[in-house]
């Protein structure tokens, strides 16, 4: 077992090292961060030149690359277009991003993996129809149109109902209430508690966006892989050493079921990156999709390597757990 | 008629050195007769005809729709004499109400969705093509040009496509539909390279592969005529419920601005467009939304009735 992470774990580190010129790559054909520049008649040539020159924009692209990449190696990333280091300002996005994404996770796998079991071992009663009917409802969905649904139309009726139009309850603007610094005149963002109650006001719609979607995916595939243990040699082995039916599903048909989830999990997370840009987005949040939507568009190209490293660590971190778990929950996979 | 008869002769003819042509014509009576019973099949999964019917209507009002229509996507309307602030909402005489700009919404939906659909074919046909021809060579093959290929493909997929997309797309200039496209395809193929990489290993250890072989074919015939064939059911299906992925994935990028862009237009666009006044003119909002969810609806409940056609033994779950 130590083996088999071991090489997994060094096969990583090509595969970030090609990752990280695919990615560089990948920004110096986003655009030239001077375009506004150049566009303007009214800046002179030698202003551009030296700009030019501050960047590195004036050097082959092979000098570029290993300039970057030799700072990025010791956690330096440089500065944005306006002189700011990149790292602060990504680490607090990705905190603002991975907190949302983490929580609705987490929710959409005890949800769904609940739901597609009792799907499973109750197969074409009225619950299994009706909560197949509703994942394969939600897994069709665009995340835009559930986000905006709760946003727009849910988040409104239920403060109606509330009776809170003036001072909603459930917020539907940014990640949190500004200003949010504890001070006499804000008393409402003093300790703990009202930090924790801020935050489920704001996160509540978001993550609730989210989760929708991911669960109805892992419902549908926790209901097939728990039928496929249930018809299974075992299973039937187990039934008929008079093993209680109980036992039967708990101990050794959903055990074994969970493994195809658990690898799913954690290879979904650039689909779920790429959910959670448009759920920022519907809600205001200042988070990595905010980050990512402006560096391109300004073209920022130290952030965007910064976003595009970050994530694609993520990806190649969330690969080698789910490697492991596989390993772990299942022997004929270490061993061949 | 008397085709078929003539065609019935050619293949008596031709197998008459075969071992009796009893087996042979049983082969191909069969061979037909498993087209039909997908397509029985198909056509018996009620909801999947639903959605067929209704995507197809789509498509149809996406293409003669709009030089029916009798007002036109770039024909400002003026505000009539008289009349209060609510000039805008729903009328009979403009269905989807009037864009903030005083354009017919209902014009705007339709051009919108003629774009959409027309990225979704040109994503489908490319990434398809990529996947297939990519799956097909790493799994005949196998060796290091298996593990070259797949590498890549775990490569690719370590950027979120829509990212890259984003990125790349930054740069054109002026009319960018089919750029955008090109790039949704190019980072959309490696599921299904993946799928038929996973057919091709097990279908070219079959008998006929080896017999193809035998008789000197070339790989790429065996590869392109012989065991393609075979894998049409899983391509059909994954390019099916890729049209889904790629209006969604569209729709996306052009929701965060990053999609398509004037004087182009799509869905996305006109629910970016519409997304500031969702709460006080909704419909501006929501027909486009409506609209994106009914296409994504559709097309997987084709895709899976296809799926249940194709191979019915196998569970109705997509990973």
């Amino acid at each position: 077992m130590l083996r088999f992470a071991l090489r997994r774990l060094l096969i990583a580190i090509p595969l970030l090292v090609v990752a990280s010129i695919l990615v560089f790559v990948l920004v110096v054909n986003t655009g030239d961060p001077l375009e506004d520049m150049r566009t303007n008649p009214r800046i002179p040539k030698g202003q551009i030149a030296l700009q030019e020159h501050k960047l590195g924009l004036d050097q082959p692209v092979t000098v570029r690359y290993w300039r970057w990449v030799s700072k990025a190696v010791h956690g330096d990333f440089g500065k944005d277009n306006k002189d700011r280091p990149v790292w602060p300002q990504v680490k607090r996005a990705l905190f603002v991003t991975l907190r949302l994404v983490l929580l609705a996770q987490i929710i959409a796998v005890l949800i769904g993996v609940t739901i597609g079991v009792i799907s499973a071992v109750r197969q074409y009663s009225w619950f299994d129809y009706a909560a197949t009917g509703i994942s394969f409802f939600l897994f069709s969905m665009p995340i835009v149109a559930v986000a905006a649904f709760l946003r727009y139309i849910g988040a409104l009726r239920v403060n109606e109902w509330l009776g809170r139009t003036k001072n909603p309850l459930i917020k539907v603007q940014g990640d949190r209430t500004f200003p949010s610094k504890c001070t006499p005149n804000n008393p409402g963002a003093c300790g703990l508690r009202a930090g924790l109650y801020d935050f489920a006001t704001h996160a509540l719609l978001p993550t609730l966006a989210l989760l929708l979607i991911t669960y109805a995916g892992y419902s549908r595939f926790q209901r097939a892989s728990m039928l496929e243990t249930l018809s299974s040699d075992y299973t039937r082995t187990a039934r008929a050493k008079g093993i209680t039916e109980r036992r039967v599903i708990m101990r050794h048909a959903f055990r074994n079921s969970l493994i195809p989830v658990t690898t799913i999990m954690a290879l979904d997370f650039g689909a779920i990156i790429g959910g959670a840009i448009i759920t920022e987005t519907i809600f205001e949040w200042r988070g990595m999709g905010r980050l990512l939507i402006d560096s391109i568009n300004k073209i920022d190209p130290n952030i965007l390597l910064c976003w595009l490293m970050i994530t694609a660590t993520c990806v190649i971190v969330f690969n080698i757990i789910a490697d492991l778990l596989y390993a772990v929950l299942d022997p004929r996979i270490r061993l061949g | 008629m008397a085709e078929i008869i003539t065609r019935q002769a050619v293949v008596e003819e031709s197998t008459t050195p075969m071992p009796g042509p009893g087996p042979d014509r049983e082969f191909t009576v069969e061979a037909r007769s498993q087209w039909k019973t997908i397509v029985r099949r198909f056509v018996h999964h009620r909801l999947a005809m639903i959605s067929l019917f209704l995507f197809v209507l789509l498509v149809i009002a996406s293409i003669i729709g709009p030089p029916l229509w009798k007002y036109k996507f770039d024909q400002t309307l003026r505000k009539p004499a008289g009349s209060g602030p609510n000039w805008l909402s729903p009328t009979w005489e403009h269905p989807f109400g009037i864009s903030r700009t005083g354009y017919d919404q209902l014009a705007l939906v339709m051009r919108g969705l003629q774009y959409s659909i027309r990225i979704a074919l040109v994503v489908v046909v490319v990434s398809t093509v990529l996947g297939v021809v990519i799956g097909a060579i790493s799994g005949y093959f196998g060796k290091w040009i298996d593990t070259i290929s797949m590498r890549f493909v775990d490569l690719m997929l370590i950027i979120p496509f829509q990212v890259a997309v984003a990125c790349l797309q930054r740069n054109v200039k002026g009319s960018n539909w089919l750029w955008l496209a090109l790039f949704l395809a190019g980072f959309s193929w490696m599921g299904l390279a993946r799928i038929i990489r996973g057919e091709f290993l097990s279908l070219r250890e079959k008998e006929f592969v080896e017999a193809a072989r035998a008789v000197g074919a070339k790989p790429m015939r065996i590869i392109f005529r012989q065991i393609l064939p075979n894998a049409l059911g899983p391509i059909i299906v994954s390019a099916t419920l890729a049209v889904g992925g790629a209006v969604l994935a569209e729709a996306a990028l052009s929701f965060i601005g990053l999609g398509v862009k004037q004087p182009d237009t799509s869905l996305g666009f006109l629910i970016e467009r519409g997304k500031g006044e969702a709460a006080t003119k909704p419909y501006l909002f929501w027909w486009p939304v409506v609209i994106l969810c009914i296409i994504s609806l559709t097309v997987n409940f084709v895709g899976d009735g296809l799926r249940d056609a194709f191979d019915p033994r196998q569970n109705r779950v997509r990973a």
